[in-house]
This record gives C-alpha cells, structure tokens and sequence, in this order.
C-alpha cells in the first residue's frame, strides 16, 4: 500500500526585496526557501500511520518544482519518506494551485496509492486549494482541515475530526482512498536523524515531466490553472502605524505610558 | 454566462456571518443577478436572513440534514452552474468551503482563487487580489477566458447589510448523490478554565518569536505583572507550550472586549488578525519591519521581544 504525500518548498522574502521587471513575481534573489510547515505534519502523519500498520506501507513524496525544491525533498527522504519525485518543465512555470492539482493527480493515477495527505495549505500563498482540487480531478472523496486520522484496520474507512472555526471540531467518517489535508498540530513532526540525512543522500529522485506522466497541453502550465497574476505590488498601509523608535529603553516607556494612558494611571 | 450564484452556509443552526458578507460584496459590486443557494433541512430562518436588498432569488434546497457535507454541497455547485451558468460564483472564505470549492473548481475548470479581499467585474471580465508571501505582497489575479470564476472571499472585509425580504424565494430538488464523507458529530472546545480571552481588555499576546518553550514563563510573569491576559498564536498552543485557551485567532478565540493588544513576535497571518484585528489599540512588536501585522497596529516598536520585554520589567516592577 502507498501513501502520497505532495510537499510544497515555500519561500519567505528577504528584506528589502525588489518584483522582477513585469512585476509578476518577486526576484529570485530574494527568495529564502524551506519545506511548507503543514507538509512536516503531513509527512509525519503518514510516517506515523506506516509505523502503527502491520503490512507494509511505501511513503512517496512528490513535488512541482525546479531543483531547488530537492532540498526539501531530501528533508522528507531523511526523515523516513521512501522514495521522491520532482515534477518540472519550463511550461510549468506560471501553473497555480489547479494546475498543481492537475499535475499530482497524474502521480497518483500512476502511483495509485490508499491515501493522499496534503497540507491546508502553503504558508506563502495560503490557497488552501491544491488538495481538494486533487481529489475532484481525481473523482475521490476528500475532507480539509483535519486533525485526527484514524484508518480503520483494513483501510477502507477512516475516522476523522475536522477542526473549524472557533476550536469546534467535527468527526467524521470517510471512505477511502481519500485526499485529507492535514492541519497543523495533529502531531509532533519528527526531526531527521543524522543517519537519517546520510541515508537520503543515496536515495534518488526521480525527475518527472507533464509529459513523462502523460498529461495533454490542456492540463499543463496556464491551461491547466485557473487564475494567471497579473502584478504584485505592494499592499496600502490599512492603518499607517506609529513607529516608536529609540532604543529598547526608550521604546519601552512609550509602551509604559501607553499601558499607563489604558489603565488610567 | 450571466448572473451571480453565492451559496450560503449555516453551522449548528446559525447563518455563517461571512455568508451575509458575501452577498454584501455582490451588490455592492453591483455583480448581475444574484442568486443565493440555502441547502439544509431546517432553513427558513437562513432563507430569510439572506434577503437583502439587491438579490434576484433565494434557491431553497431542502435536504435530510443541516450538517455539512462536502459531496452534497460540490454536487450542488455543480447542479446549479450547469443549469444557471453563471458568470460569477462567490463563497465565503471558511473551513467548509475550503472543503469542497477546489474540487468543483478543478472538475468544472472554473477560475479559480482563494481568500479574496477584493474584486471586480466589468462587461465580464474578472479581477481579483489576493495576498502572496506571507501577506507581504499584493496578488491581482485575471481569469481564463469565457468560464466561470469562482472566488472565495476572505471574512471581515464586507460589512453586511442587513435583509429587508427582497428577492423570491424558489424551491430546488436537491441532486442525487452517495454522501463519501459523513458527518457523525460536533466536539465543543475544551473549557477553558479560568483563562478568559474574550473577556480579557488587556492582551498581551506571544508569537513564534518567542522561539523556545522555556522563554514563554517570562512573558507569563511580564503579563502578570502588566496586569494583561497572556494569549497567543497559534504555533505556541500547537507545540503544548501554552493551552489552547489562550490562542487568538480564527480557530481559536476572538479577543472581543480587549481595548489593548499588545502583539509580540507575530507575523499578522489572516487566521490570527481574524481575532484581534477589530482591536481599537493594537501594538506590534517585531524585529522584521516588514511583517503585515504593523499594518493593522496603530502603533509599531521594530525590536527584539524580549529587549522590549526586560525593559517593561524595569518600568513594572512586581
Ligand atoms: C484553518 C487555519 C486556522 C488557523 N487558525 C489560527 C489561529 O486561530 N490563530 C493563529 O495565530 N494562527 C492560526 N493559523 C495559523 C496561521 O496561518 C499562522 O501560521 C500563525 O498565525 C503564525 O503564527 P506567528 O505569527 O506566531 O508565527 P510566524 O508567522 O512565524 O511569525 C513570527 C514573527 O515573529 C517575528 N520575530 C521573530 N523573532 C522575534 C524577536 N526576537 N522579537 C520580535 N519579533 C520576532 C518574526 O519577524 C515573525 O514576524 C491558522 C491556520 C489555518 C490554515
Ligand atoms: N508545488 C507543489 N508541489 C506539490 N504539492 C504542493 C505544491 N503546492 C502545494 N502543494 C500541496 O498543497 C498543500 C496546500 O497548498 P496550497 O493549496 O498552495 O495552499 C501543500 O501543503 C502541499 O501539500
């Protein structure tokens, strides 16, 4: 049996970054990358429902992206992942999260695994989209923002809990296969052992294409997606804040009086 | 391709606030013929909640259930866009559409974005911003040509206006399908002992700047000694460092009576400003001066938390 597990390298922005010329992006220069926090929980949900399960159980991560995404890749293999794929081509430049979707349900059409656990969501971009889409591709059942994962023993079900607004939380049952995002907190992601890290560096990653997975234009890159950015820009000041400065010395009795003025001292 | 379909949602027998606001985002963008789709089992009060001024229709779908079921609400979708064909389909921004509008949007090959602040729509030509980047950056998004675009609308944006009975009120079978995903039962939040944040007018709340779980005491003692409640985002209650109780924001609780919200080592996601954001005093505290929650602050110190921390000790001894 195989669990699949699209993990996503997200980025967080250097200071003082500057938009490429089309002001379509931000320059690469300033990208900093890492593996998406949801995916460390999702990859430790599946690492978790494969140590607890008798029969054998195969962990494939996957994920669209150029090389630099390997890092992370490698982070997954080194925590006990068992095999990797990266998805790329030049056309698969300005897909979004549906053409994402596109792109993993081709992987799973050839993998065909029991279960895809995905994250809620990307912490740059939060779309919150890519698994969900995967599963209405795909034609499975689906449920977002869970919290608990329980498979029953032959994996045909699953008990689950949804977490809403609010901190309510709501049980249900799912036939699977099934796509679950998973929500962070529902476990305690493992940290990669040294052997661990050693042992990823042999494993290979396998380098697939839209056309290796046997997609049709319609489905890669802007055919395949359902929005295209047009710009970024920078947001308006909602509120334009007053900057205190001085050193933390003076900054701090600012906020003293400030506290002072609320409690009408 | 005409029209606007917004379909609702209810929780435990309450109209999702967000849904109102939604509607609100259509006539005030004036988006054409607005039809809003109730789906549940005991939905007058919803059916009339949802007509406002400025609706064409309400679409009653009378089913067993009032819970929540992600294969009944994507079948709907689906039903309505194929019979409607709507140029416009607008949804709140929640968990539950979370839960179902990616899959109709991928199957039906809508455009397609998620938690929209805004938008707009001329001689049928789709526009919409979004956040990129941890909400450093603005996004405006276009639309593939002649589809249907589905947007999801962040909550708190709209303020909603309120139902006057306009619009008729049409009654819709609902479609046949095999429920994949079932409901069984709702968990209420543990209680939250005597930690009270919606009651709290004093917050101090603490972020993953905080770094380590052994740094947390002192800004327990900082808050004691300020005479604030200590809160938190969500990381810090995900690690156990702090519980549950004390977490501000969407899944956790709203700081609904606080006058002062001081936010140390938060970055401002949506899910956390969900809870605090409306707060008339807000400070942030953050050495990336950068960080969206200085946005929403009406006062911004770029600094070390815990400089800031030892100095406010100094000014509040115990
Ligand atoms: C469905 C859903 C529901 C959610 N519900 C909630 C919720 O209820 N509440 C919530 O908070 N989040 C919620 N989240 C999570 C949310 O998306 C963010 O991940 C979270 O709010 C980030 O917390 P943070 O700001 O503490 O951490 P980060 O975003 O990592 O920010 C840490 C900040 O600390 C600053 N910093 C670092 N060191 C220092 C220092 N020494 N001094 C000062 N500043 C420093 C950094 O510059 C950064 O801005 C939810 C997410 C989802 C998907
Ligand atoms: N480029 C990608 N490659 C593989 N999986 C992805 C990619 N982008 C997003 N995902 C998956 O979708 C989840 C939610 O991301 P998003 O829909 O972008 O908010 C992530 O946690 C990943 O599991």
């Amino acid at each position: 049996m195989k669990i699949l597990v699209p993990i996503k390298q997200v980025v967080t922005l250097d200071e003082d970054f500057e938009f490429t010329p089309d002001n379509r992006d931000v320059d690469h220069d300033f990208h900093i990358y890492d593996l998406n926090e949801w995916d460390d929980y999702s990859l430790e949900e599946a690492l978790l429902i494969k140590e607890s399960n008798d029969s054998p159980i195969e962990i494939i991560v996957c994920t669209v992206g150029n090389e630099y995404a390997d890092e992370s890749l490698r982070k997954c293999l080194a925590k006990g992942a068992d095999r990797a794929i990266r998805v790329w081509s030049n056309e698969l430049k300005n897909t979004d999260s549906i053409g994402i979707a596109r792109i993993i349900a081709h992987i799973a059409r050839r993998e065909e695994p029991q279960l895809i656990l995905t994250g809620v969501q990307s912490s740059d971009f939060a779309h919150s989209t890519t698994g969900v889409a995967t599963a209405g591709i795909l034609g499975w059942p689906y449920a977002a923002v869970v919290n608990r994962f329980e498979p029953d023993h032959d994996f045909t079900k699953a008990s689950i809990l949804r977490e809403l607004e609010g901190g309510l939380e709501e049980a249900m049952n799912i036939d699977l296969p099934a796509v679950i995002t998973i929500q962070v907190g529902i476990n305690k992601p493992r940290y990669a052992s040294l052997r661990g890290i050693k042992q990823a560096q042999s494993i290979p990653i396998e380098e697939a294409t839209p056309d290796s997975l046997g997609m049709i234009d319609s489905e890669i890159g802007e055919s395949g997606s359902a929005s295209i950015i047009k710009k970024m820009f920078i947001p308006e000041k909602l509120s334009t804040a007053i900057i205190i400065e001085g050193t933390p010395a003076q900054q701090a009795s600012k906020l003293a009086k400030i506290i002072n003025d609320f409690k009408g001292v | 391709m005409s029209g606007t379909l917004i379909i609702a949602e209810h929780r435990q027998g309450e109209l999702c606030q967000a849904t109102l606001e939604t509607i609100t985002s259509a006539i005030k963008s004036h988006t054409p013929d607005i039809r809003v789709v109730v789906i549940g089992k005991q939905i007058e009060p919803f059916i009339e909640a949802v007509r406002i001024e400025g609706i064409l229709e309400v679409i009653a779908i009378r089913t067993s259930s009032n819970d929540f079921d992600p294969d009944l609400y994507a079948v709907t979708l689906t039903m309505l866009i194929n019979s409607y064909h709507p140029e416009l389909i607008l949804l709140p921004h929640t968990v539950n559409t979370i839960g179902y509008a990616a899959a109709v949007a991928a199957d039906q090959r809508l455009g397609f974005a998620t938690d929209v602040f805004d938008f707009s729509i001329s001689n049928g030509i789709v526009t919409a911003i979004r956040s990129g980047y941890g909400q450093k950056v603005n996004v405006e998004l276009g639309f593939p040509e002649n589809r249907p675009v589905c947007l999801t609308l962040r909550p708190n944006i709209w303020k909603p206006l309120q139902a006057n009975k306009a619009g008729i009120v049409i009654e819709i079978h609902p479609p046949v399908y095999s429920a994949r995903c079932r409901h069984e039962t709702y968990l209420e939040p543990k209680s939250s002992g005597d930690i009270d944040i919606p009651g709290a007018a004093f917050i101090l709340s603490i972020g993953r700047g905080v770094a380590d779980e052994k740094n947390v005491e002192e800004f327990l003692e900082l808050a004691d000694s300020l005479g604030a409640t200590l809160g938190c985002s969500r990381p810090i209650a995900d690690n156990g460092w702090l519980p549950k109780a004390r977490q501000v924001g969407q899944s956790g609780k709203t700081a609904s009576n606080c006058k002062l919200y001081i936010a140390m080592g938060i970055s401002g996601s949506v899910q956390h400003l969900a809870g605090m954001k409306h707060v008339e005093n807000i400070v942030a505290i953050n050495t990336d001066r950068e960080a969206s929650i200085f946005n929403y602050a009406r006062y911004g110190i770029v600094a070390d938390m815990f400089e800031i921390a030892e100095e406010l000790r100094n000014q509040f001894p115990e």
